[in-house]
Formats: structure tokens, C-alpha cells, sequence
């Protein structure tokens, strides 16, 4: 449905975008992850024609967007990341407006009321734009990139600015336009596109660095020689229980749960199942072990380690992406 | 087209700028009407005609100011061209909702005309000549000043260079008598939109005049469309 080839953007002396190749099915719902200026939004205007790639090429739908762009945009919705319109408009004028130019043509007023239906602006249709705060602002916006069916819907930081109550509604309006459509959405939020998207892209410095659905990267990601355990006892005894280097190569504790219970990640050898010699030892020493279970890397742990931020800015910015 | 058209006739009458616009020309063009016509008892516009050039050169910039400028400050552009719209059509309906409001305010000079043939007679051929000469410089004014406003983000800026253009436009004629190289005095002679207005003052519907106005209309919404089309090559 789209197919992205070798595109690059330079602004000035900075590489936006070098050498991205994407190529997205039809009913997939892909996530676009990166940090501020990782090439997220100049990605989006460029597979929306706002902007053009230095280099390569991007077709929608077999529709080179540069060659014929018409064609191309007929097939898009786009909800920008700002999405602003003429405040002398009210909602409903604004969604005639773009129906006409989308020749939404039979059935609109129908179209029109399931849409705001849908998305909850049923009782603005007759309010000012100018007026409506940021969350509806984003619903609005969320109907006319659904005018006229389009077959791939593209959301920029879809959820960016809204109140916690907002963005779940928004979370679950973009799973019910995935179920027919293609969608891509841009985020630096990675809870968001795990709990949303079928496929991630990661893009960090204009570059693509992970393309995989959110449980195989963090499949790739999991460490199974390490093991976090949460027993009932004291520290001295977990440590002569566990005192076989051979087996538990490194044991941190994590702090305290609960009274007398300590949780602590246990290390064995890389690529060693560390779980039965555990419980064994525990059980051994007669050590209640309360929970066991895998260290498993997060998307988040998985994007920390690909961007590698150095410095304290790099870390924050990281920081506000993994608990935003 | 249609719908951009529709979109910003709606808009100049939303807020007060159409309204605005129409009366300031009303205002401008009775008054004259009043001064050279009723009180001297003539049917002759020509005088009122020549009159309007100034105020015309002055007032089109405030009409054109926000029509691109705005898009941009709001960033209203970038979702308007990932519509499944031609740049080509946003500038075309700008342009026409803009000579639309335009050709009502000018439009004060018929009504005028009107009143007088109750009275007098009116020279209509010279009347329909000078209203085609104005509506042919407001053309070609409209599409410059729009050209300025896809420039700025500034509405206030687009109307200051807009009135910088106007002037410098005014001032071509004089130009003509300072500059001492033989080829700038041919190139201030030839852009001089006063020496193309005039005769249609005079009543002559001077058709190089037309052409010239209708040429420097198309070439700065060519100029337009390629602004904005650069835009795409970041």
C-alpha cells in the first residue's frame, strides 16, 4: 500500500532523513518512534507530498506521490501535528469545506453525522473552531483525515497535548480505524504505539534502526540468564544461598516489597535458563521465593539501548520518552 | 477551485475586512462622485476615475494581506496541500474571491452612473471604458500583492510591502525623468501601470493596456504557485 525507497532530506547541512526504505501492507498500523528531530514529521510530509525527498521515491496505493499527487493524496487522511484551521469557521462549515474538496459527494451528510458520531463531536458541529479546546481541536481534526474513506490514515503525535481521558478515547478511535484501514502514526510515546500499532518503525537521527512488530523486538530484547525474584527472608541468607558463582554470576538487590520480602535480580551466564537452579537453591534453604520471573526488556530499555544518548540532555529527552 | 472561492468569500464577510474594504472605496468613491461630479454639475468621471488610481494602489494591499500569509502563520498550508487539491487551484480561488470582493467596491462607480443618467447623460461607452481599466488594475494589483503575501507570515508585513510596491509602482512615471540611462528609462516607461491606466481614463479601451494588466496578473500567480510549490523542496 506504501512503499518508501531509499528517501533522503537534508535541511541545509543536516541529513533529516538518510536512505529510509518502509514498505507498509494494507491494514497494517505502524508506529513511527523516534526522539524529537529523529525524522518523524519530515517523514510524514514527505509521504503526504507536503514535502519532497532529496532523493528516492515514495508511492501510495502504486501512486508516485511527486509524479501524481492527486492520486496519491486522494488515497490519504492526514491529521498534521498541529492541527489548526481558519478559526472564522464553525466545525461543521470546516467539514463541508473539506468534503468538497475531497468531492465527498453522495451520502455526506450521513458521512459527516457517523464520523462525529464516532469520535464524540456530535453536539460542536455548530460551534467555532476558534472556541473548542485542544482535545476537541484534535477530534475535529481526527474527522477530516476520516472524510472520504481514505484507504491510509496518518497521524502526526496524534495524542500530543490532550488530558489523560482524551488520549485513551483517541487510543481507541485510532484501533477502530485500523481495523480497515492502513495507518501510520508518529510518536515519541512508546506505550502509545505498543498499545496501538501491529508494527514499529524506529527512526533515530534520520535513520531507520528497528523494524519489527512490538513483541519480537522485545523477544530480541529479553534476557533470560536474568531473573528477578522476590524473596522472603534476609539479605545474608539469599547470599549463602545463592553462593555458587558458577551458577548466579551477580545478585542486586532492588529493594525492599513488603516486610521481611526483598526483590533481587539474579545473573547467571548469558544465554543460561537460570529459573529451576534458583528455585532448587531457594527451596534448598528453605527460602520462601514469592515471585519469579524473567527480566524482559521493554520497548523502552530496547530504544534507550538503539539511540545510545550520551549526555545529560540526550538522557532526559530518553527519560520523557520511556515515562512521558 | 470552487470551494477555496467559496471558502474565502465567506471568510472576507465573516470578518470585517470585506465589509471594510467595500465601504472604504464607497466612501472614497462618493466622495469624489460628490466633488467632481454633483457639485459641478457633470456627468464627466473622468476626473473620479483618475482619482480612484491612488486610492486603489492603496487599499488592495489591506485585501490581499492575510490570504496567504495566514495559511502560513497558522500552518494552515500543510494541511491544505495534503489535501487532494492543486496549488494551482488554492491561488486561483484566492485570487478570484480577492477580484470578486474587489469588482463589488469598484462596482460603487456604476451605481454612480446610474444615479447620474437619471439626470444628465451619461457617456456610457467612456464609463464601461474607465470601469474596465479599474477592474484591469485592481487584476493586476490583487496578483501582486497576493505573489507578496505568500512570501510573509505577517499580515502587517505583507500589507507594508504591499504598500512599498504600490508606491514604487506609482512612482515609475517619475523614474523616468531621473534616471539617465536610456534603458532604465525604457524599463520604468514600460512597467508603468499610470501610463497604462490613463487612457482607459480618457476613455479609450486601450487593448496593449489590457494585456499588459492581464499579463501581470498571470505572471505573479505563476510567481505564486512557485512559491509555494518551493516550499515542497524544503
Amino acid at each position: 500500500m506504501i512503499e518508501v525507497v531509499n528517501i533522503s532530506k537534508k535541511y541545509g547541512s543536516k541529513h533529516a532523513l538518510s536512505d529510509v526504505n518502509v514498505n507498509i501492507q494494507k491494514g497494517e498500523v505502524v508506529g513511527l518512534l523516534g526522539l524529537n528531530g529523529a525524522g518523524k514529521s519530515t517523514t510524514m510530509n514527505i509521504l503526504t507530498g507536503y514535502l519532497s525527498a532529496d532523493c528516492g521515491y515514495v508511492t501510495i496505493g502504486g501512486h508516485d506521490i511527486a509524479e501524481e499527487p492527486l492520486k496519491a493524496k486522494k488515497l490519504i487522511g492526514y491529521l498534521p501535528e498541529q492541527f489548526f484551521f481558519y478559526n472564522d469557521m464553525k466545525v461543521m462549515e470546516y467539514l463541508n469545506f473539506i468534503c468538497d474538496i475531497k468531492k465527498v459527494k453522495q451520502g455526506r451528510k450521513e458521512h459527516i453525522d457517523d464520523l462525529c458520531n464516532r469520535v464524540g463531536i456530535s453536539h460542536i458541529k455548530t460551534r467555532m473552531i476558534k472556541n473548542l479546546s485542544k482535545g476537541y481541536r484534535q477530534r475535529v481534526g481526527f474527522v477530516q483525515a476520516l472524510l472520504g474513506d481514505p484507504e491510509v490514515v496518518i497521524l502526526d503525535e496524534p495524542t500530543i497535548g490532550l488530558d489523560p481521558s482524551q488520549v485513551v478515547d483517541i487510543r481507541s478511535l485510532i484501533k477502530d480505524v485500523g481495523e480497515k484501514r492502513t495507518v501510520i502514526i508518529s510518536s515519541h510515546i512508546l506505550s502509545e504505539v505498543q498499545l496501538v500499532c501491529s508494527r514499529v518503525v524506529l527512526l533515530h537521527e534520520g535513520r531507520i534502526i528497528a523494524d519489527d512488530t512490538p513483541d519480537n523486538l522485545r523477544k530480541s530484547m529479553s534476557e533470560r540468564h536474568k531473573v528477578v525474584v522476590q524473596i522472603e527472608s534476609s539479605e545474608e541468607s539469599v547470599r549463602s544461598a545463592l553462593a555458587d558463582k558458577k551458577i548466579f554470576k551477580k545478585i542486586t538487590m532492588l529493594g525492599q516489597k513488603e516486610a521481611n520480602t526483598i526483590e533481587y535480580l539474579i545473573e547467571g551466564k548469558n544465554d543460561s535458563d537460570i529459573r529451576r537452579q534458583l528455585f532448587s537453591a531457594l527451596a534448598k534453604a528453605d527460602l520462601p521465593a514469592l515471585s519469579i520471573s524473567n527480566s524482559e526488556f521493554t520497548l523502552e530499555d530496547f530504544f534507550l539501548k538503539h539511540t545510545e544518548v550520551t549526555g545529560n540532555e540526550a538522557y532526559k529527552e530518553a527519560k520523557d520518552v520511556v515515562h512521558p | 477551485m470552487l470551494s477555496i472561492l467559496k471558502r474565502e468569500l465567506r471568510a472576507y464577510f465573516h470578518s470585517p475586512l470585506g465589509y471594510v474594504f467595500i465601504g472604504a472605496v464607497f466612501v472614497f468613491s462618493g466622495y469624489y462622485f460628490y466633488s467632481y461630479n454633483l457639485s459641478v454639475n457633470t456627468t464627466d468621471m473622468e476626473t473620479l476615475f483618475a482619482l480612484l488610481f491612488p486610492v486603489i494602489m492603496f487599499m488592495v494591499p489591506v485585501l490581499t494581506m492575510r490570504l496567504l500569509s495566514e495559511d502560513k502563520r497558522l500552518k494552515i498550508d500543510q494541511q491544505l496541500f495534503t489535501l487532494p487539491i492543486k496549488k494551482s487551484s488554492v491561488v486561483l480561488g484566492k485570487y478570484l474571491a480577492a477580484i470578486i470582493i474587489y469588482t463589488i467596491a469598484i462596482s460603487s462607480t456604476l451605481i454612480e452612473s446610474i444615479v447620474m443618467s437619471f439626470y444628465g447623460t451619461v457617456v456610457w461607452p467612456e464609463v464601461i471604458g474607465n470601469f474596465a481599466g479599474l477592474f484591469f488594475l485592481g487584476a493586476a494589483l490583487v496578483s501582486i500583492c497576493l505573489f507578496v503575501s505568500s512570501l510573509t507570515e505577517s499580515q502587517v508585513v505583507a500589507a507594508v510591502l504591499g504598500f512599498l510596491i504600490s508606491m514604487f509602482l506609482m512612482l515609475t512615471d517619475a523614474f523616468v525623468y531621473i534616471v539617465k540611462s536610456d534603458l532604465l528609462k525604457t524599463f520604468f516607461y514600460g512597467v508603468s501601470i499610470r501610463n497604462r491606466y490613463t487612457p482607459f481614463t480618457l476613455g479609450i479601451f486601450e487593448f496593449s493596456g489590457a494585456v499588459f494588466f492581464l499579463s501581470t496578473a498571470i505572471l505573479f500567480l505563476c510567481f505564486t504557485i512557485a512559491v509555494l510549490d518551493r516550499k515542497r523542496w524544503g
